[in-house]
């Protein structure tokens, strides 16, 4: 017995002679830098210590024999060593590597401005595009008052560094959008279909962009649907151009969510109030409604389905250009039907699938007449007047579908690879006094493929390399190109970009429907060369970036017989310039502002042009200010903006019979671009918490000093008069108010869907 | 003599096992006796080791992951390069989501952490997220109150983003104080399930209630 009992002692006494260690050391990380805040831990124990400001670390330890010494920190890969304790001091130096982080990693900016929330560094963020003043709720006019986009106001569509609006194309959940504006009314921009709020990240990219992106030889525009709401609600709202209601619906289980939303636009009574320089025969008015429904498909996967049908309908009148007399009178009638399905779904651990199908149909109805001053049709067979009675009804349909595979390599490296395949077939039948009826068709198949690596050799040098290869059956051309860009961080908010690629195009879908009497028709192209400086912090955004751009095969029309012409790729042209962007949200208290600044030179020989000249849609130099200011007292924001360009040139060329050729036979230059633009949301319930109603007023004026502005100048056929083309009324005005019950929707600023 | 052996053998393995219990409870006296100090300090980041390092050597103890949490969000509050503030606030958020884990569901105290966690990255940028944060925060509180409705900790936290709204907002010193003197009668009533269960938030809060007058 007593033996056992003299067992307890021993057991006792070697519990109390545990020898204590004392362990210390310094972390650093592979380029000799003092790391604080690591944490050292013997496994399995609760012994350990914190690294100092200075790396610093040194703990006691009751622990014996060999153990594992782990280190860990926020950013870096945590880090095991060996070590014997026996009771004598360890020093124990540790060296931790930096892990890839999408934080602190370099971005590949080159050409490209995002607005999202999903990365948490971003130049601008969703609610500046419904913020900027003279964007009135619409996206592109927002990234107007970014470098790169020209001020086009006489037709819509982003003009970005030489390039037409054409060459710039608009992507929703990643696949293509026909018809992203509402279809075009001579001389009068429209706007863009889709309300912003639809969309909770942007990205714009005036070059230089991924090789997931095909048929723009300019630009795109990157849009990505937002995903389920926070919670249930319904919408309504009442302005001087319309009303619109909506509802949202959130399952109780929170995975999955449908809405609808209706808004009926009717500019009588504005036009009432202000006056417009056409002669409105039919009102502008727009029936526009959407649906959505979204589902959480699992963990990480989200389904999202998207509807929206336009029916709309205006009419107006202008003094006929060719004649003292006589007017000219435009009607059209648009339907839009557009559907996007989306899916996205992680498969396993390394690989990301994105589904896309979208299909749209566009028709256009388009009445032209030429009237007498009391407004009766007048038929007069003599040129130029007997091309001005017609009719046109132009149907478009898109559909396409893409498929792309993402798989994580090492850190944060990534590989692409995916498919696109786009049908479109679009029809227009024109029939006027002198010719009965040309119906034309065209259709194509355009298959693409595409694969893309991004490669962060460290979290300081990154690259993303990509080709792609496409072919059009209405071609029967295929084509393949590089997409190169890399970036290099300097500093710690500074990081440098360089892009290079090659970017085809095939030729607008309606010179394949218009008659011409000779078209070979090709792939147009344009190389971009881009180089990029970002500094971003907090606070502060700086931007600096240069680019060469160099366009092949472009479209040229020539002149056979009088009227009918031929087209052939012999154009080309070239752009450069260099762009600033500054944006400080500190300087001045709660006052955000941004500047930015592009020169742009750029000439082209294109369609009827005589020569490379600069063309018409062209500034030298923009500016833009945009200012916001929100007054937490009044609950109110005050947004203001201001742009200024230069004057484009604008020419009258006409085809010269002696010569046989198009001939410049007036040229100018139009006088500066001002303008100034105002507005104001007032939001009455922000903050009360639990509040079951939220109301947003906004009150908004564009171009407030009224100052005169004139986009190019309108030729009559034998050049004899010229005009200039002018906005339908010096000053636009805007007050709404929008009412949510059951969700705090403060976004919903200025959810005008003119 | 097997009988003995036995008894002996059970005594000493139940001692063992007593010893290994008294050891965690005492590791986590001895932190969290620590709280209010390390506040002062700035240590939060290191306290916070301390307890995930018991959470690491336990695996199956809620609470040392919780209060690793607590300390992580509190010097995610403390960082003044915002740019750091979202990696920390992440850092939080995988801690209180190995606490939940290990307790088997979110509970009253959880949820005020997320609702903390929320809070944090929100404060980062508050103009762009507080839709997004501002409404994650809110529905914790919320929930944190539907769970336990003697908890005084998510009551204390309403009052003490009521402190910080601006009075035009709804916020301001009078709806503040109404909600932090409620939840100072909900701190004098409150009793830990344990010593080591939560019990913090009552001295901060008189220091925000001294202020409101």
């Amino acid at each position: 017995m007593t033996k056992y009992f003299s067992f307890l002692p021993i057991l006792l006494l070697t519990y109390i002679t545990f020898a204590q260690t004392v362990i210390s050391g310094k972390v650093k990380d592979n380029k000799g830098r003092p790391i604080p805040g690591v944490s050292i831990t013997i496994k399995d124990s609760y012994d350990g210590g914190t690294s100092d400001s200075t790396g610093k670390y040194a703990f006691k330890t009751t622990e014996q024999g060999e153990k594992l010494m782990m280190a860990s920190s926020i950013g870096y890969y945590p880090a095991t060593e060996k070590a014997t304790l026996t009771g004598t001091a360890v020093t124990l130096d540790i060296t931790l590597r930096e892990e890839p982080n999408e934080l602190k990693a370099v971005v590949i900016t080159a050409g490209t401005f995002e607005a999202s929330d999903t990365k948490r560094t971003t130049v601008l963020n969703p609610i500046d595009i419904v913020t900027t003043a003279s964007a009135n709720g619409d996206v592109t006019s927002a990234l107007k008052t970014l470098p790169g986009a020209q001020q086009v106001g006489e037709s819509e569509g982003l003009f970005v560094r030489g390039g037409t609006a054409g060459e710039t194309k608009v992507f929703i959940d990643g696949t293509l959008v026909n018809n992203f504006f509402f279809s075009s009314v001579p001389d009068i921009a429209q706007r863009g279909r889709f309300s912003p709020f639809l969309f909770k990240g942007t990205v714009f990219s005036s070059g230089g962009y991924s090789a997931q992106y095909g048929q723009a030889m300019s630009s795109v525009l990157l849009l990505e649907s937002i995903d389920l709401p926070e919670r249930s609600s319904a919408s309504l709202g009442i302005s001087t151009v319309g009303l619109s209601g909506g509802y949202q619906r959130l399952a109780k289980n929170k995975k999955s969510s449908w809405g609808f939303s209706y808004n009926y636009t009717n500019l009588l009574p504005y036009f009432k109030v202000v006056k417009q320089k056409p002669d409105y025969f039919h009102v502008p008015e727009f029936h526009n409604g959407d649906f959505n429904y979204r589902l959480k498909t699992s963990k990480t996967g989200m389904l999202k389905f998207y509807g929206y049908f336009n029916l709309s309908n205006l009419g107006l009148r202008r003094p006929d250009i060719d004649s003292s007399n006589l007017k000219n009178a435009f009607g059209l009638k648009n339907f839009n039907v557009y559907g996007n399905l989306s899916w996205k779904e992680k498969l396993g651990k390394y690989w990301k699938m994105n589904l896309g199908l979208s299909y749209s149909t566009n028709t256009d109805k388009i009445q032209n007449e030429l009237q007498d001053q009391a407004n009766s049709k007048q038929g007069i067979i003599r040129y130029p007047f007997s091309q001005k009675n017609f009719h046109v009804k132009a149907d478009a349909q898109l559909a396409v579908i893409k498929a792309v595979f993402e798989r994580r390599l090492k850190g944060l490296s990534m590989f692409r690879i995916g498919g696109e395949y786009f049908y479109n077939k679009d029809n227009s039948d024109y029939s006027s006094d002198s010719i009965l009826h040309i119906n034309s068709n065209a259709s194509d198949h355009l298959k693409a493929a595409f694969t893309e690596v991004d490669i962060y050799v460290t979290n300081d040098l990154a690259a993303k390399i990509g080709t792609r290869v496409e072919h059009s059956s209405l071609l029967n051309k295929a084509n393949i190109v590089p997409r190169i860009s890399l970036a290099y961080k300097l500093g710690d908010a500074g990081q440098a970009s360089l892009a290079y690629g090659n970017f085809y195009q095939k030729p607008d879908n309606s010179y394949f429907t218009r008659p011409y009497l000779f078209k070979q028709l090709q792939y147009s192209m344009a190389t971009h060369y881009i180089a990029n400086y970002q500094k971003v912090s907090r606070n502060y955004t700086l931007r600096a970036e240069v680019f060469y751009k160099k366009y092949h095969d472009l479209i040229k029309t020539l002149p056979v017989i009088n009227n009918y012409d031929s087209l052939n790729n012999n154009g080309y042209g070239n752009a450069k310039g260099f762009e600033l962007f500054w944006r400080d949200k500190k300087t001045f208290k709660n006052v955000d502002y941004w500047l930015s600044y592009s020169y742009l030179d750029t000439k082209r020989d294109y369609l009827n042009y005589p020569a490379a000249i600069e063309p018409n849609f062209a500034a030298r130099h923009t500016a833009s200010l945009v200012v916001k200011k929100f007054v937490t007292s009044l609950k109110t924001q005050f947004n203001a903006s201001y742009t200024f360009a230069t004057g484009r040139p604008y020419y009258n060329i006409r085809y010269d019979q002696p010569s046989n050729k198009y001939r410049i036979f007036d040229e100018g230059r139009t006088i500066n671009y001002n303008s100034l633009s105002f507005s104001v949301n007032y939001l009455p319930n922000i903050g009360k918490q639990g509040a079951s109603k939220f109301t947003v007023f906004v009150f908004s004026v564009t171009n407030v000093l009224g100052t005169k502005q004139v986009f190019g100048y309108n030729y009559s056929y034998n050049g004899m008069v010229k005009e200039a083309v002018t906005p339908t009324a010096g000053r636009f005005f805007f007050l709404g108010c929008f009412l949510s019950f059951g969700v705090d929707r403060t976004e919903d600023v200025i959810n005008s869907n003119l | 003599m097997k009988k003995i052996f036995l008894f002996f053998a059970i005594t000493v393995s139940s001692a063992v096992v007593f010893g290994q219990n008294e050891k965690y409870v005492k590791a986590m006296e001895t932190n969290i006796a620590q709280l209010d100090s390390a506040m002062m300090n700035g240590n939060m980041a290191a306290l916070s080791n301390n307890f995930e390092r018991i959470g690491d050597a336990e695996k199956n103890q809620w609470l040392p992951y919780y209060y690793a949490s607590y300390c992580t969000v509190m010097s995610s509050y403390m960082e003044k390069d915002k740019g750091k503030t979202d990696g920390i606030a992440d850092k939080a958020d995988e801690l209180i989501k190995k606490a939940e884990t290990i307790a088997g569901k979110e509970n009253s105290e959880t949820c005020v952490i997320k609702s903390m966690i929320a809070s944090s990255h929100m404060m980062v940028d508050p103009q762009a997220r507080w839709q997004q944060y501002g409404a994650a925060s809110t529905a914790n509180i919320e929930k944190a109150k539907a769970l336990d409705p003697t908890n005084p900790r998510p009551v204390y936290l309403e009052g003490q983003a009521k402190f910080y709204t601006p009075e035009s907002f709804g916020g301001g010193k009078a709806p503040a104080k109404e909600l932090l003197t409620k939840a100072l009668t909900m701190f004098d009533s409150f009793k830990p399930e344990t010593k080591l269960h939560p019990n913090w938030g009552k001295a901060t809060l008189q220091y925000f209630l001294a202020q409101t007058n």
